[in-house]
């Protein structure tokens, strides 16, 4: 049987869901999948665009999997723009000629962005923001420009006029309107909404009608408004609403709607039956859905259709939104405006803390029928629930948005209150029933869920939700989240913190006596170790403590295969004197040691026995060294790029900054290891993203990036905040640090750490940045007290003899281990293979 | 396979060390007839103290390593963790628990305030 032909035209996001979900669907085989894209590259999230201006990457923001055409068979056109469609023969043809046969036809064309006809429209410095390619073309007239002017106060508009201010240029946004996110937000909202956006540098122009663009005096160009008022600017981006892009189905004769868009039925299906039509070119029941998620389930359904599961129907979809326009929260629920007769609305303003919350239900007061948050939106997971799935509200409605004070429970509902088809991701259409299976099928862990079902992986508006439904879960099938340390511990590294803490215990033996039981082991000893580390900041090898350090904290250094040990001199931001390079390279020849240059940026010694560890510290410490701390659980070090010193197109000291920032931080123990890096530009040459916490130089101060990480799983860090000078850098890391040390898992990185964070990086934020938990002077406490007692540990070490005996192999002789042996290659020792060993002669025990 | 001790006669036993070389929980090791032997102080959860000694051969990383493990109980048994790969032995018996290998266990005592070893 021959295949049946499939051709998707479009490749954004809404194309991209269909051929996923196609290639994932049972009777995959039975079909051949083609699809057009007339950009350069493959889908990629268009909702995230402005995080383009950010530092994120084409890559990052790619939808496709590497590899998933590939592995799933789909021929892929890329920059191929379908022309035109020939519904007799069933056929596409494309810009450059060739012809391509279909079974059924997708039309997943998108929208394109609406350009107000006014008069001057088209001068080279008027831009849109759509692709990939707009951003960029904004990003170079950005480059030539003081002043923006961005023509639209949607949410679009002030995504764009995030990207302008990102870009440095003075900001404006032009509204026709008389407020900000007119369609999703009441008077009330839009006034605060306003209010922020302009205390973060935005000028906001409602009620202006642009009717004129002319040559500027000062700047490029003057917009001439009706009011007869101007404004000069460099550059205008207009993000005034989007409209269909149907001229492919209008010339093939399929039906539309008067103001444009694909009509299509129930099934996605449109006047040709043939023919589907999904996402933003679409028209359903006279409506076109301009958000991601209705696309996703039109996709579905187109899915399910080919597929003869006709069950599956579009049923229209819910527009309401939750997103973050410029650091504020704005959020709309379902009829914002109380549109509904006999509908009353509750509302709360709170000036001091900038929030606005609005909630409509209806007339009898049982249900919920909209709502609007600003400045904090944290209920909406819980009334979008209330909403669409007609639970009834409390007695008192207005419970539902009032602060809770004096410990009071929240409240709203328990997830429990949801029933199993409440979609609880609606980006990745997820159900409630769906995390519960995934449960119930062995899943423990937020991070696992996530992964699993994808819930909270796109906008992540749903994730303190999925940690809710986790919980409950759990509870109910009586598995009790077991985050014992081990056998000897019930409590988990952050209790055992917290214990160690406020009942300032100092030894192992008195936290076994009173928490644990047994001898404990080789995982709650280090642990215990690190955390003691961590708050009192001892030297690690007293007495005491010593029988609780892995053997790399043990001998400060790290054991390789043979039971040898390496050495990494401290090599603060990686700057070293001629002197100090010397140095290192007269202690390697002296003590035969193989060097190796590190990823971060300093010198690796291999090679070294237990007993020639201290002389090989003593020289090093005269040479000016300190430890590297390479063998413990602790700041490793922080990389840098040149910077402005040197670099033509450095703009900050990084050099400076990260010699600073290592010496402050080096020591200090940790979960697990700690990398940082500095970049002295956006051109990030130090490679900061890919660290627990990266610094990138901005020409007004510093970006600071979190829980990054290379290695095995490879993690992009996240933004964290913007043009920080440098005092606050240091105390937002201060803090971070601090609040990864006490709460994180046992070696656990902080990329995981955040993986399953409940709440993720807003709540992250909300905890460093506006310090919501009331925490941040006592961990800014503790960060001082342990940069102030820091020591070099080799330093103590090669001063006291009591430490120096118990670097020997044997207790009772001066040999050495006869099973460390070395053969040269590449002019450098090695460890001897077994078989060479021996051919040498060496037994080897 | 358990690795027995067999009773040893007073001639056996060598002096290694003086008991206040022995840091509690933390191994050193000691050459005896060209055997290389890992001997530890163990401080038990009754105030007690045990000695134990084996080999300080890690069959798995084929290294010379195990008196730099990490010392504790897994369900019961005393234990030293290798160093490299973690897998723990058996101070009793000498066995692995992870895996179906023994090594050689050794009889230690304090006597006049020295630790002997007989191997």
């Amino acid at each position: 049987m021959s295949k049946e032909r499939i051709v998707v035209i479009g490749n954004g996001m809404v194309g991209h869901k269909f051929l996923e979900s196609f290639a994932s669907q049972e009777s995959r085989d039975n079909f051949e999948l083609t699809t057009y894209c007339e950009e350069p590259r493959v889908a990629y999230d268009r909702v995230q665009l402005s995080a383009y201006f950010s530092g994120k990457t084409a890559e990052d923001l790619s939808l496709v999997t590497p590899g998933f055409y590939e592995d799933n068979n789909i021929n892929i056109l890329l920059n191929s723009k379908a022309e035109s469609i020939d519904r007799e023969a069933k056929k596409v043809t494309s810009s450059d000629g060739t012809e391509l046969e279909y079974d059924k036809l997708i039309l997943a064309t998108g929208s394109f962005p609406f350009v107000p006809p006014i008069p001057g429209k088209d001068r080279p410095q008027c831009l849109v923001y759509r692709t990939i390619e707009d951003l960029e073309a904004i990003e170079s007239a950005a480059a030539k420009s003081k002043v923006g002017v961005v023509v639209g106060g949607g949410l679009l508009g002030l995504e764009a006029a995030k990207a302008l201010k990102d870009l440095g240029l003075e900001t404006h946004v032009v509204e026709f309107a008389p407020r900000l996110m007119a369609v999703q937000v009441d008077e009330g909202g839009g006034a605060l909404l306003r209010t922020m956006i302009e205390e973060l540098g935005v000028n906001v122009h409602t009620q202006k009608n642009t009717q004129n663009i002319a040559d500027g005096e000062d700047y490029a160009l003057k917009m001439e408004f009706a009011d007869g008022s101007t404004l000069e600017t460099d550059m205008i981006v207009f993000s005034a609403g989007i409209r269909p892009r149907d001229e492919l189905a209008r010339e093939a004769g399929l039906e539309m709607g008067e103001r444009g868009g694909i009509v299509i039925n129930n099934y996605c299906q449109t006047s040709d039956p043939d023919i589907y039509a999904i996402g933003e070119c679409a028209l359903w029941n006279s409506r076109i859905f301009g958000l991601v998620a209705p696309g996703y389930q039109m996709a579905d359904v187109a899915v399910d259709t080919i597929a003869g599961k006709l069950e599956s129907e579009f049923a229209g979809a819910d527009m309401s939104t939750k997103l973050k326009l410029m650091g504020v929260d704005v959020a709309s629920i379902g009829d914002a405006h109380g549109n509904t007769p006999g509908a009353q609305k509750y509302s709360y303003i709170d000036e001091h803390n900038q929030v606005y919350k609005k909630i409509v239900v209806s007339e009898d007061g049982k249900h919920l029928l909209g709502a609007v948050l600003v400045g904090d939106a944290a209920e909406y997971g819980t009334l979008l629930q209330m909403m669409l799935n007609q639970i009834e509200c409390p007695e008192h409605p207005d419970s539902l948005i009032l602060p809770q004070r004096d410990g009071a429970a929240p409240a709203g509902l328990g997830v429990d209150a949801l029933p199993e088809s409440a979609q609880i991701c609606s980006c990745n259409n997820v159900s409630k029933g769906d995390l519960c299976g995934a449960i119930a099928e062995g899943v423990t862990d937020l991070g696992d869920l996530k992964a699993c079902t994808k819930a909270g992986t796109s906008c992540g508006g749903c994730a303190a939700l999925v940690g809710q439904v986790l919980n409950s879960e759990l509870e109910k099938q009586g598995i009790e989240v077991k985050k014992d340390l081990c056998e000897h511990f019930p409590y988990s590294r952050q209790e055992l913190f917290h214990l160690i803490q406020t009942e300032e215990i100092k030894t192992f033996d008195e936290l076994l006596e009173k928490y644990g039981t047994g001898h404990g082991c080789d995982i709650c000893k280090p642990t215990a170790g690190s955390i003691f580390a961590s708050v009192w900041n001892e030297h690690i090898i007293e007495k005491p403590l010593a029988g609780l350090q892995d053997t790399n904290d043990y001998y400060m250094a790290n054991m390789q295969k043979d039971g040898t040990y390496s050495v990494v001199p401290r090599v603060p931001g990686g700057e070293i004197t001629p002197e100090g390079l010397i140095a290192i390279g007269e202690v390697a020849k002296k003590y035969n040691l193989y060097t190796k240059i590190t990823g971060g940026q300093r010198i690796d010694l291999f090679g070294a026995q237990v007993h020639e560890l201290p002389h090989i510290w003593g020289e090093l410490i005269e040479a000016g060294f300190e430890s590297g701390h390479a063998y413990g659980k602790a700041l490793r070090t922080v990389k840098s790029c040149v910077g402005s010193t040197w670099c033509r197109y450095g703009v900050q000291d990084s050099v400076g900054a990260a010699i600073d920032i290592e010496q402050r931080y080096r020591g200090i123990r940790s979960p697990h290891k700690m990398k940082m890096a500095v970049s002295g530009c956006t051109r990030e040459c130090a490679e900061a993203q890919c660290k627990d916490i990266g610094i990138i130089a901005t020409e007004k101060g510093w970006n600071l990036y979190v829980c990054g990480n290379g290695g095995m799983k490879p993690r992009h860090a996240d933004l964290f905040a913007s043009d920080l000078d440098y005092e606050t850098l240091i105390k937002y890391i201060d803090r971070f640090m601090m609040f990864y040390i006490k709460t994180a898992d046992r070696l656990q990185r902080t990329s995981v750490w955040m993986d399953n964070m409940e709440g993720g990086l807003d709540y992250l934020k909300d905890v460093i940045i506006n310090d919501s938990l009331g925490i941040c002077a006592e961990l800014e406490k503790q960060m001082e007290y342990l940069v102030g007692t820091y020591q070099c540990e080799w330093k103590t070490t090669v001063e006291d003899p009591e430490k120096l005996k118990r670097f020997k192999h044997f207790v009772n002789s001066d040999d050495t281990d006869s099973n460390v042996v070395f053969v040269n290659e590449r002019e450098q020792i090695r460890p001897a293979t077994t078989d060479e060993k021996r051919r040498l002669n060496v037994v080897a025990v | 396979m358990n690795a027995t001790v067999n009773a040893p006669v007073e001639a056996d036993w060598v002096a290694v060390c003086e008991d206040s070389d022995l840091i509690p929980n933390v191994g050193i090791c000691a050459k005896v007839n060209n055997k290389q032997i890992a001997i530890f102080l163990l401080k038990n959860p009754d105030g007690s103290e045990s000695l134990h000694a084996i080999d300080n051969h890690d069959p798995k990383s084929n290294a010379n390593v195990l008196s730099r493990g990490i010392v504790g109980d897994l369900k019961g048994h005393k234990v030293v963790a290798s160093p490299i790969y973690k897998n723990h032995f058996n101070l009793e018996t000498g066995e692995c628990l992870e895996e179906g290998y023994s090594i050689p266990v050794y009889a230690v005592r304090e006597q006049d305030g020295k630790i002997e070893i007989a191997a």
